[in-house]
């Protein structure tokens, strides 16, 4: 197994408000963690301080063991196009889908490709239609996303992200906005991932997903990994108060016996 | 009683079209030039380093309030004494509309970016974009979409402040029309059949506008998210 990011020490705050408090996590080649906490805890800043949609103010992140920027009098410096380059290695899939609605789902798939990876139309039309058939929606080709529904709106998000060939993804509550009958295809679209090897990067309520598919599980307090192991040992055996009164909080969650 | 008596007018109606001819192509150049330059004031004012936008700003606001007269005057008159340069009505003309239209549209772009749902710039920031790329690809096609109707406007408000050229001497259709009216003794006729066709310019124009208008609102794919 190898490293693929590496996270150290990270800092971020916005203002006064300090959000991240010294985080270390490393996520190897190939495996889930899914990322617990409760709301505002950081979740999000967290995830997104690894593809740099937010920059962090202090600590370090390297992709397959390259140090992310460079360091000058003490402060990381990075250059927009440094970090543009590193995004297109880093998918990430957000709560609100965030496609384009002027372009059709397989536009939509296409963008990156042509416009950032510069490949040609007719590869990047290729692989389009391979990560949609990967979702599962390779019929829905021609449509523009606002005639999808929510999960199907969310699969095209996570195939746009897949066609860069990113060597990890991120996650960030990609079923919060869905209708629950919606949930569950979207999750199963994760789960392949994981079992076809993608590395992922996870933050879900979604505690059946974190049990049944992560490999590790991280719970995120007050700025700081307050817990991590395997979901078994994690979800079922809190070692800390905060921790059970998280989980005593998803009371529809029931771990199987 | 009035005696209207249109044949003196239209038996030189081809001076008035030299005249409409050259206030379309004043309005199109405008256009041509004001439309870009307002984008980049645009990004310029929406710019987070200050010094840029703050310029941005500065610049839209001055030609915003002060009178178009005034600028066009300043650009004839004054422009000349302070560089080296010879001003012609025609390009005094071309140079205050562009930058005064060019000041409107870039509050109409800044207007139309600014109601692009954030996650957008996430959306394609994500995927590797950069802030051109970002810009030209996923933000503006939906923005101008949005800005069409306040685009039309300006530019039919652009098209009647082009009269004032005719203070600074350029034939366009309201020079050409004064001139007539001094020939022909006949301002009446002269003034009423140029009202007539600024009118159907403008109407013309508008409904051209409508029209864009109702196909946008059917082709309407949601714009959120
Ligand atoms: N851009 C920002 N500017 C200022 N404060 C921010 C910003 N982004 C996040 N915060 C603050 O940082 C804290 C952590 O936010 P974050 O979104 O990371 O939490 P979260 O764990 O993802 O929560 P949720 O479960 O609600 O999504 C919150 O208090 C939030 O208000
Ligand atoms: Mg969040």
């Amino acid at each position: 197994m190898s490293e693929i990011v590496q996270i150290s020490d990270l800092h971020k705050s916005f203002g006064d408000l300090n959000v991240l408090k010294g985080i270390d996590l490393t996520v190897q080649s190939g495996e889930t963690v899914v990322l617990l906490g409760s709301s505002g805890s950081g979740k999000s800043t967290l995830l997104r301080c690894v593809n740099f949609m937010e920059e962090p103010t202090q600590g370090s992140v390297s992709l397959h063991g390259e140090l992310i920027g460079t360091e000058a009098g003490g402060k990381m410096q990075y250059r927009e196009s440094e970090l543009c380059a590193l995004r297109t290695r880093i998918g990430m899939v957000f709560q609100h889908f965030n496609l384009f609605p002027h372009m059709t789902v397989e536009q939509n798939v296409m963008e990156g490709q042509v416009t950032v990876l510069k490949r040609s139309k007719s590869e990047a039309q290729s692989k389009a239609m391979t990560q949609l058939e990967r979702v599962g929606l390779a019929d829905k080709a021609s449509e523009y996303p606002a005639r999808l529904s929510g999960g199907q709106k969310q699969r095209v998000a996570i195939a746009r992200a897949l066609a860069m060939d990113p060597d990890v993804m991120l996650f960030d509550e990609v079923t919060s906005a869905l209708d629950p009958e919606l949930v569950g295809e979207v999750l199963k679209t994760m789960r392949q991932l994981a079992d076809e090897g993608m590395t992922m990067l996870v933050v879900t309520h979604e505690l059946g997903f974190a049990y049944h598919v992560a490999n590790r599980v991280l719970f995120l307090h007050d700025g700081k990994i307050l817990e991590e192991g395997k979901p078994q040992q994690v979800l079922k055996n809190p070692q800390t108060q905060r921790m059970r009164e998280f989980l005593d909080g998803h009371s529809l969650f029931k771990l199987p016996d | 009683m009035v005696e209207w008596n249109f044949l003196a007018v239209f038996s030189d109606f081809d001076l008035l079209m030299i005249g409409l001819s050259n206030t379309l192509k004043v309005t199109a150049l405008a256009l041509l030039f004001g439309v870009p330059l307002g984008l980049v004031f645009a990004v310029m004012r929406l710019s987070t380093t200050r010094p840029l936008s703050m310029a941005a700003a500065f610049i839209i606001e001055f030609f915003r309030t002060t009178p178009p007269l005034v600028q066009l005057f300043w650009f004839f008159f004054a422009l000349p004494i302070l560089i080296d340069v010879r001003m012609t009505p025609f390009i005094a003309a071309i140079v205050t509309f562009s930058i005064q239209s060019s000041a409107f549209f870039a509050e109409i772009f800044r207007g139309g970016i600014q109601s692009i749902d954030k996650g957008q710039w996430e959306g394609a920031k994500a995927i590797g974009m950069n802030y051109r790329q970002s810009l030209q690809r996923v933000i503006l096609p939906q923005a101008v979409k949005r800005m069409i109707p306040a685009f039309m406007e300006r530019s039919i408000e652009l098209l009647k402040t082009t009269t004032l050229v005719s203070t600074v001497a350029y034939a366009d259709l309201m020079f050409q029309a004064n001139d007539l009216a001094q020939k022909t003794f006949r301002p009446l006729e002269v003034y009423t059949v140029v009202a007539v066709m600024y009118f159907l310019l403008i109407f013309v124009f508008s409904q051209l506008s409508i029209a864009v208008e109702r196909r946008l609102a059917q082709s309407g794919e949601s714009t959120v998210r």
